[in-house]
């Protein structure tokens, strides 16, 4: 069987109020792939994740999602391709006045005709995939930074979408849970077919899963390979990412002025 | 919160509401005196309607028996013509004199009836030809002083 | 001197053309409101459930309100009244002062306060949350889901909560001047109900209250999904409903009246 591909991106460009973030990027995501995207702190992850659910529009190139431009698609189009998607938002964005378990049925509900006890049953499935099948009556005010981005996360694949983005789903868990959910993702993408898209900051743990990476520095795509050529490679920029070291060609600090003028200290060289 | 109880609030909040506005309409408004009973259309003619008020009432013996409902000023006959619902109830003589008077000294006025001898009943669309106009009381003075003046004047 | 004078005239004019483009902003989404209303009628219970956080939940300070404005236009009828003679006609007084005016206009302003302000904060919060990105990304839209529920709700809710209000109202009147001061109660509801009309009254109070409920829950709502996704542009937001339904109220309301009780 040949994956075909679901996700193709062609010299994606992409700014802010005339700040370009992304510049010229290109991928291809094929159906039962995991793919992560790293980069730095405001390199644009969370923008390229909206740009493929067509939230935002780029000012060049282009988004295919199973071969239809996402940008050029009318209204109704559009909403018709995202129920095929399910995203994982970078702070869970839980419905605060829907208990955890309408949050999960809310989907299955707005889209389907089910009946309740079906819903029931789906829903307690997915919590239980997540671990959280005893916390379903509880409000997302009771429940834990990890606990809620579990909850969106069972929320998001709630309809088995043939596409998924998790947008940082392992910051907040600790060790165990991490390995759970990362497990889980690739367990899915393998049974369902689908195409999942993580964006993490978690090398090791993502290397373990993934099926392909993308590294992203200056709106560019500084690095991509598969988890065996990442962890070999000799590019300083992916070492300096994989081994977590300060120094090296990843910027810690957003674009500013010297330190020191901004500390009023270069006046007296001046 | 369950859905039952909250359905169960909201029922409440609407009845009460349409309870209110039930209240309003018949023990605060006059809703159940005009509208609802049949009624019938009289006009009258009248020099002068001092300061009659659409939905005034009408009166015969002191007891409302219809509202004024419109006033118009005629261009041929140069006077008031005043359209009145009166309740079917209540049938009057052709020759009725409808008058319009003060409730009080400073009252509101309204129109009086008092009925005539005819054997023929006034129909829907008739016209009463009896009238008397309002007291207007820049008119009254004003004759007063005429009449006082007039009176010094003998002497 | 002249500088000065010339930048606050450019000050004027670039605040108005700015209330221009943000009343045609408003326009366009109260339009869509509407236009995406199918599912609330379509799906009720999202209607009722928002009905209980903005009508029920409003009630205990409506019919509180309502006892002591009531009350006090008793107390000031009744004192100034019986100089002429005729405090008989303290219920008149109180039941017009309610129907036409106070109860329309003070019940909406007190919903603006309470359940405006309220509807702000939360669409407002749910956006700064993301909470309407994630419900479009799962293919929902967020004015039908969200706001046309919340803008119905206000609708229904504001013409009862005004006839409460008002029935409230001439209540804590009759308390007061029959029950305390001692006016002959048949007088009280016969001067009412003699001078009180159903239709430029009763009726021409209800739609007053109508087109509140329809002003005020429209700039909440606005309000609410126009405002920055931070915890000042929530507040900001909260107070600019509060604010400018206070005013849309009073102007509304000098509007209506000059239309309805001008023949009179
Ligand atoms: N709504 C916005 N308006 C203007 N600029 C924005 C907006 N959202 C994001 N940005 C800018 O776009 C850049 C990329 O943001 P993005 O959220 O995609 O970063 P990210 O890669 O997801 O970072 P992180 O890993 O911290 O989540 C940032 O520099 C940010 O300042
Ligand atoms: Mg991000």
């Amino acid at each position: 069987m040949t994956p075909e591909v679901l996700v193709e991106i062609s010299d994606l460009n992409f700014s802010y109020n005339s700040r370009p973030i992304l510049k010229g990027i290109n991928m291809t995501m094929k159906r039962g792939q995991v793919i992560a995207i790293m980069g730095g702190s405001g390199s644009g992850k969370t923008t390229l994740l909206r740009l493929i659910g067509g939230e935002v529009v780029p000012s060049s190139g282009y988004v295919k999602v199973s071969g239809q431009v996402v940008h050029e698609l009318e209204r109704d189009a559009l909403f018709e391709i995202r129920r095929k998607m399910g995203m994982l938002f970078q702070f869970g964005a839980l419905f605060t006045d829907l208990s955890v378990f309408d949050n999960v049925a809310f989907q299955m509900r707005e889209h389907t005709d089910l009946p309740e006890s079906m819903i029931r049953d789906l829903v307690l499935m997915k919590l239980h995939a997540v671990g959280l099948r005893g916390a379903h009556h509880l409000m997302p005010a009771e429940l834990s930074g990890g606990m809620a981005r579990r909850v969106a996360l069972a929320r998001s694949i709630a309809l088995d979408p043939m596409l998924i983005m998790y947008d940082e789903p392992f910051t907040g868990l600790d060790p165990i849970s991490l390995g759970v959910i990362g497990s889980l993702i690739r367990r899915m993408t393998d049974t369902l077919g689908m195409t999942s898209v993580i964006v993490t900051h978690d090398v090791q743990e993502s290397l373990k899963i993934v099926d392909y990476v993308y590294f992203i520095a200056d709106g560019v795509i500084a690095a991509h390979g598969t988890p065996a050529e990442v962890r070999d490679s000799v590019t300083p920029f992916v070492h300096q990412f994989v081994h977590g070291e300060v120094d090296g060609p990843v910027p810690f600090h957003y674009p500013a002025q010297s330190y020191r003028r901004d500390l009023n200290l270069e006046k007296a060289l001046v | 919160m369950q859905r039952r109880t909250l359905d169960f609030w909201v029922g409440l909040f609407v009845m009460t509401g349409i309870a209110a506005l039930m209240f309003l309409s018949l023990k605060v408004g006059n809703l159940d005196t005009y509208g609802i009973a049949d009624s019938y259309v009289v006009k009258g003619n009248f020099d002068n309607i001092g300061g009659l008020k659409t939905r005034a009432p009408v009166k015969s013996s002191g007891v409302v028996v219809g509202r004024v409902a419109d006033i118009q000023f005629s261009t041929s006959t140069y006077d008031a013509i005043v359209t009145m619902n009166i309740d079917s109830r209540y049938q009057f003589p052709k020759d009725t004199f409808a008058s319009i008077l003060t409730a009080g000294l400073l009252g509101e006025q309204y129109i009086g009836l008092a009925a005539g001898g005819d054997e023929v009943m006034l129909k829907e669309g008739d016209t009463i030809m009896k009238t008397n106009s309002a007291m207007v009381l820049e008119e009254m003075i004003g004759r007063f002083l005429f009449d006082k003046a007039s009176e010094d004047n003998d002497f | 001197m002249f500088k000065h004078l010339a930048a606050s005239i450019r000050g004027i004019g670039h605040r108005t053309i700015e209330g221009i483009w943000q009343l045609g902003h408003a326009t366009r989404f109260f339009l869509l409101v509407l236009l995406k209303s199918g599912t609330s009628f379509r799906r009720f219970g999202l209607v009722i459930r928002e009905l209980y956080y903005v009508g029920v939940l409003s009630l205990i300070i409506i019919v509180v309100s309502g006892l002591f404005v009531g009350m006090v236009l008793g107390l000031q009828g009744y004192e100034t009244l019986q100089k002429y003679g005729s405090e008989s006609a303290v219920g008149t007084l109180v039941a017009l002062s309610l129907v036409r005016e106070l109860g329309p206009v003070v019940a909406a302003l007190l919903f603006a306060s309470r359940a405006g302000s309220a509807i702000t904060a939360e669409i407002g919060l749910m956006k700064a949350t993301e909470q309407l990105a994630a419900m479009g990304m799962m293919a929902v839209d967020p004015v039908a889901r969200v706001v046309a529920p919340r803008f119905w709700a206000g609708v229904i809710s504001m013409p009862f909560l005004a006839a409460i209000f008002s029935v409230m109202g001439v209540f804590g009147g009759y308390l007061v001047t029959v029950t305390f001061i001692g006016v002959d109660a048949g007088s009280f509801w016969s001067q009412m109900q003699s001078n009180v009309d159903f239709r430029i009254d009763i009726l021409n109070g209800f739609i007053k209250s109508c087109f509140f409920g329809v002003a005020v829950t429209a700039i909440a709502v606005f309000e609410g999904y126009d405002s920055p996704p931070t915890a000042e542009g929530v507040s900001g937001a909260t107070t600019r409903t509060v604010v400018t339904s206070s005013l849309a109220i009073l102007g509304l309301d000098f509007i209506l009246t000059a239309f309805m009780f001008r023949g009179l």
